[in-house]
């Protein structure tokens, strides 16, 4: 198997948050009837965690599974994992309308890390950060700045931001800007 | 600023973060219909100042179609529900009667 290559070799920027290209990460898409019980079946069983509720990411390091419509689960997989998880699922929902696809080189992830967290989205985004608007724990797709984005928190100081592979280094520009040092904004965090 | 809430995903979605899809509950009719059917599906479309039946769909989201009511002249927004219907729900249509007595769009009132 050749070696993966992140879309922009680990790239880091320490500023009002730390900001880092994290991977490569497994990423799955799975589009059916989330409500199915053998689709829960499936992907609990894959990833050893609980079916997310609506716009929920349930995750536990780099597994994972992202509520991303009402059709469409996200599954988080260690990357050299990805292959077979994929064929473990087809195998497993053999028979049943859904469609799961491989996508983990087709995406950037970032992790965000600091207490200046949410007063950074908060400018790439018309999202609400406040803590009860988005806690930890849940995803809010979205766009930052021009180009389509998910987001979610680990915890109040530490957050992932995935987009389209094509469009990492828009984003990692994007990131670093708005986490300039001199750019502090005190609305969630005074 | 225009927000809906997205009834597919629940998010709060901003304008910038949605794609509008022009006039709701637009009907083609099936083989065999009139000219004027197909002209009243291509081009009649209503401008009315005040309460508006839309489509949106949130593109930069969950990625699904959604209707939703809104005044055009205030920006208020009555209310969304699901792509998966000919009309309104009742109750959206109730809620609106009580904030604009007597209004009307096509044939809801
Ligand atoms: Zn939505």
């Amino acid at each position: 198997m050749s070696d993966p290559v992140l879309p922009l070799g680990s790239a880091s920027f320490d500023g009002l948050v730390e900001v880092r290209e994290i991977g490569p990460q497994g990423m799955i898409t799975l589009r059916g009837d989330l409500s199915a019980p053998e689709v829960i079946a499936a992907v609990t069983d894959l990833a050893g965690l609980e079916m997310p509720g609506l716009r929920g990411a349930n995750t536990a390091g780099d597994t994972g599974l992202l509520w991303m419509s009402p059709d469409e689960l996200l599954l988080l997989v260690p990357y050299r994992q990805a292959p077979a998880a994929v064929d473990r699922l087809t195998a497993a929902l053999d028979g049943q309308h859904v469609l799961i696809v491989n996508v983990s080189d087709m995406r950037a992830l970032f992790q965000l890390r600091g207490t200046q967290l949410r007063d950074v989205l908060a400018k790439l985004a018309p999202v609400d950060f406040a803590p009860e608007a988005l806690p930890a724990g849940e995803l809010r797709r979205t766009r930052f700045a021009q180009v389509a984005a998910g987001v979610w928190l680990l915890d109040d100081t530490t957050a992932r931001v995935f987009c389209f592979r094509s469009v990492a280094g828009y984003m990692f520009s994007l990131l670093s800007t708005v986490a300039d040092p001199d750019s502090q904004v005190g609305f969630h965090v005074k | 600023m225009l927000t809906f809430e997205c009834p597919c995903c629940g998010a709060h979605a901003d304008e910038t973060e949605l794609h509008a899809g022009g006039e709701a509950h637009i009907k083609r009719f099936g083989p065999g219909a009139s000219d004027d059917d197909f002209e009243g599906y291509l081009f009649t479309r209503e401008n009315p100042k005040g309460v508006h039946f839309e489509r949106w769909r949130h593109v930069n989201g969950c990625g699904k179609w959604f209707h939703a009511a809104r005044c055009t002249m205030t920006m208020e927004v009555f209310g969304t529900y699901p792509a998966q219907t000919f009309q309104p729900p009742k109750d959206l249509l109730d809620k609106i009667t009580e904030k604009r007595p007597g209004w009307s769009w096509r044939d809801l009132s």
